[in-house]
């Protein structure tokens, strides 16, 4: 019972840490030159009723591609509602009397209906991939790997709740279980497989093009909609002074690296006596 | 039918190349271009240049490339370009869009949506070769593999890919099958931009090999950068034919123009594409009976790249970009104007406007826009008596992909045409949702070998439907029809195409600018500023 807990906490870990460490990545990159596309949004409602039915709804795909997204709406739509069980699993550990039905009664729902969406979802997107000639071409074996994975899992959890024996522990005993590291817990072997599992997919997810949870938002906001202006003494400024001072080492003679700085090449005339 | 090409021919060592279309194949078009057969049969590439020029891409070539001689000078080139690609993911020497690059190779989940937004793609008739993914898909496996250093494991996750020579040739050519227009990345649902990739690759074949079309490179940016102008006019040649260009306007309008130039401390330093001046002269003078009526404090510039507003560089090389809107900056710095007001053309727009922004601190930082709120603010004034009338004729608008999608310019040109144009019609879809013209990113300066054959058959077909449709009520001859491209690149590319299939032969529908059309309907100007004859 250790291992199957050190495996949960070790895997949401390695999740945390894999988002972070991505998300501090892209965050630390230099500020790149504008490179908006409209429209843009210019409040935080305008930018919220974008958001909101890009993220729950996937909009863009149901726009532009509406074979994908009677798939992966599903899918996504699953794990938005297995990840909302989770919570409510956890309110229900921790609510007072009142409460703990209503907690558990929607962590129940949620979680049943996240995995079930989330396995059929799936299920379509590994038969797009393969049938569909333009997809299967461009995908690699990782990519039908990833989607074989979810559906696995998916089915764990679905079977593993279902066929839990009367008596054994539940997803909410084994919450409160590894949150006290209690080794006298009965836990019914296929759920155990499934959460295992489930752990397993979520520490691999930031290690792979499926973290795009993380990338949409530098994409949407730093990158679609980025169009603050360079404005005199401000932030912009400053960070390119920095960048202003780079040293590259393009190698073709018209750039004219050698050791000048991106400032030297920019005032510098390959036509006329500068580097050729 | 012909199986479609995959991502491992690029590898293919022979020189053949890897598709070749039929006017059969490509996406068809609306009456009267209908019938494929009557289509013209694209020139074929000569023998010579197969011979000598690395083109195993398809039917055509831009960058005329010199095939390498032996085996040892390819592997030298596969090395530059490893050394490139190094770079293109360096801080130093790329932190000009490392961040949006990464974030595109990284995260695309390959479903495909992007491919349905391309113009280049849809007309090509779904072709392989065309599909946004493709020329990305290959980058993104050779990021993973030489850059990341992935082994099998990567290559299970992200594909595999051979590196050799004929990739590498192949790859150039295929970043010029890109308009840059950036649709693609509008509707990718995770913010993926393979237009960037495209953008990223021509910098590594220009910054680290020297390689890119003549057109934008010898005889585009380095040639402004040499005596002013990639027309080749200094800056007396273009005072001289601005000059002839009042006198002209004046006698034609009856109303005395005079462009002011070098004038210290005017509120606007307007800056045209100097190709209007050789071309389209009657843009320029439109601009300047305009702003003198309305009492514009105004001028041009004489100094070196001031007279010229096009930034080839934004299309394939930062440090021409850069050297090249510097030279428009300190110009306006100079003369000490209020601000910088670009004319009639997209990319410049976008180069100077929005992309040069960062990288223009402290005094550099002259505020600069695009003449169209300010046209718009002059027609909405009333100081210009407009009668709408003489425009009684159809009229639909191209919308520059650089102004629109890449700007978020669309009313203020909608607003003109609705005031001074009773028969205007859109062209669906239209505003930041359009479609290229298919000249973008330079193609419509590209005339190399036979590539006018790819850009009017492939490149420029979905605009060529689209103003079809927005005509296909008044397609009779007798009917003037004028289709308003605000932007020289794009008239340069309408001009070919229209000529290329005879619709002003055939139909009449004469392609322009916007100021003509406000010209064309002031009262004062004697009527007639259109003059409804092909150029």
């Amino acid at each position: 019972m250790i291992a199957f807990y050190l495996w949960l906490y070790l895997g949401v870990a390695v999740f945390a840490a894999g988002c972070i460490v991505r998300a501090v990545r892209y965050s630390r990159q230099p500020l790149h030159l504008r490179w908006e596309i409209y429209p843009v949004p210019h409040s935080r409602s305008g930018e919220l009723k974008i958001m909101i039915p890009e993220i729950l709804f996937l909009k863009g795909l149901w726009e532009f591609n509406r074979p994908m997204w009677r798939v992966s709406f599903p899918f996504h739509f699953g794990l938005y509602l297995l990840a909302a069980g989770t919570v409510f699993l956890g309110c229900s550990a921790v609510a007072p009397a009142p409460l703990f039905a209503v907690a558990r009664q929607a962590s129940v729902l949620c979680g049943t209906a996240g995995a079930g969406l989330a396995v059929a979802g799936a299920l379509g997107l590994l038969v797009r991939r393969l049938t569909v000639r333009h997809l299967r071409c461009y995908s690699s074996p990782g990519d039908f790997l990833n989607l074989i994975l979810f559906i696995l899992t998916g089915s764990l959890l679905l079977t593993g709740q279902w066929l839990r024996p009367a008596g054994s522990a539940g997803p909410m005993a084994i919450l409160r279980g590894a949150a006290r590291f209690d080794t006298t817990l009965d836990v019914p072997p296929v759920l155990a497989a499934g959460i295992a599992a489930g752990i397993a997919l979520l520490a691999y997810i930031p290690m792979t093009h499926m973290s795009h949870f993380i990338a949409k938002y530098f994409t949407y906001h730093q990158v679609r909609w980025d169009e603050r202006a360079n404005v005199a003494g401000g932030s912009i400024e400053r960070r390119m002074a920095e960048y202003l001072m780079y040293r590259p080492t393009w190698s073709a003679g018209h750039i004219g690296a050698g050791d000048r700085t991106w400032v030297d090449i920019a005032t510098s005339n390959p036509a006329k006596g500068g580097p050729q | 039918m012909k199986p479609p090409v995959k991502l491992a021919d690029m590898s293919r060592p022979d020189r053949e190349p890897l598709v070749h279309l039929e006017n059969g194949e490509l996406m068809p078009l609306p009456a009267p271009l209908d019938d494929p057969a009557k289509d013209h049969a694209w020139r074929a590439l000569s023998e010579q240049a197969r011979q000598q020029y690395e083109c195993g891409l398809d039917d055509t070539c831009v960058l005329s490339f010199p095939r390498p001689k032996t085996p040892a000078e390819e592997r030298e080139l596969v090395g530059k370009f490893l050394s490139g690609l190094d770079k293109l993911f360096s801080r130093e020497n790329n932190w000009t869009f490392l961040q949006p690059l990464l974030l595109s190779m990284e995260h695309c989940a390959r479903c495909q949506t992007c491919a349905d937004a391309c113009h280049i793609f849809e007309a090509s008739g779904n072709n392989e070769l065309y599909r946004p993914t493709f020329r990305a898909e290959i980058m993104r496996r050779l990021y993973f593999k030489h850059v990341r250093g992935g082994g099998l494991l990567s290559a299970w996750q992200h594909g595999e890919i051979e590196l050799n020579w004929p990739l590498v040739a192949r790859l150039a050519e295929l970043a010029y099958r890109c308009n840059l227009c950036r649709r693609c990345a509008q509707t990718c649902p995770i913010g993926v931009d393979n237009g960037l990739i495209a953008h990223e690759l021509r910098k590594l074949f220009s910054q680290e090999m020297g390689i890119a079309p003549k057109e934008i490179h010898d005889n585009g940016s380095m040639l402004q950068l040499k005596v002013g102008s990639s027309t080749g006019m200094n800056p007396a040649a273009m005072k001289d034919n601005i000059d002839f260009i009042d006198e002209d306007i004046s006698e034609k309008t009856g109303i005395e123009v005079k462009t002011p130039w070098d004038v210290e401390g005017a509120e606007v330093l307007l800056i045209h594409n100097a190709g209007e001046v050789m071309a389209w002269p009657e843009n320029p003078g439109a601009f300047a009976l305009i702003l003198n009526a309305a009492g514009v404090s105004w001028t041009m510039s004489s100094e070196l790249a001031a007279y010229d507003s096009i930034n080839y560089g934004l299309w394939y090389d930062d440090a021409q970009f850069a050297r090249v809107a510097l030279k428009h900056v300190e110009a306006a710095r100079k003369l000490k104007v209020k601000r910088i007001v670009l004319g009639e053309c997209g990319h410049a727009h976008k180069a100077l406007s929005v992309i040069a922004d960062r990288i223009l601190g402290g005094e550099l930082n002259v505020p600069r826009q695009s003449f169209l709120p300010l046209l718009r603010d002059i027609v909405a004034g009333g100081s210009l008596d407009l009668d709408p009338a003489r425009n009684d004729f159809p009229v639909t608008l191209h919308d520059p992909c650089n102004v629109v999608r890449l700007m978020g310019i669309v009313e203020p040109q909608r607003e003109i045409i609705r005031a001074i144009c009773p028969r205007f019609r859109e062209m669906e879809p239209h505003g930041v949702d359009n479609y290229c013209c298919g000249g973008g990113s330079g193609f419509a300066i590209m005339s190399g070998h036979n590539f006018p054959d790819w850009r009017f058959h492939v490149s420029g077909r979905k605009k060529l439907e689209q103003v079809l449709h927005a005509f296909e009520d008044c397609l009779d001859p007798s009917i003037p029809k004028y289709l308003c491209a605000p932007c020289s690149n794009c008239k340069g590319q309408f001009r070919d195409m229209l000529a290329y299939y005879d619709l002003w032969e055939d139909h009449r529908i004469l392609y322009g600018g916007l100021v003509e059309l406000v010209v064309n309907a002031m009262k004062a100007v004697k009527p007639g500023f259109i003059e409804w004859e092909w150029r």
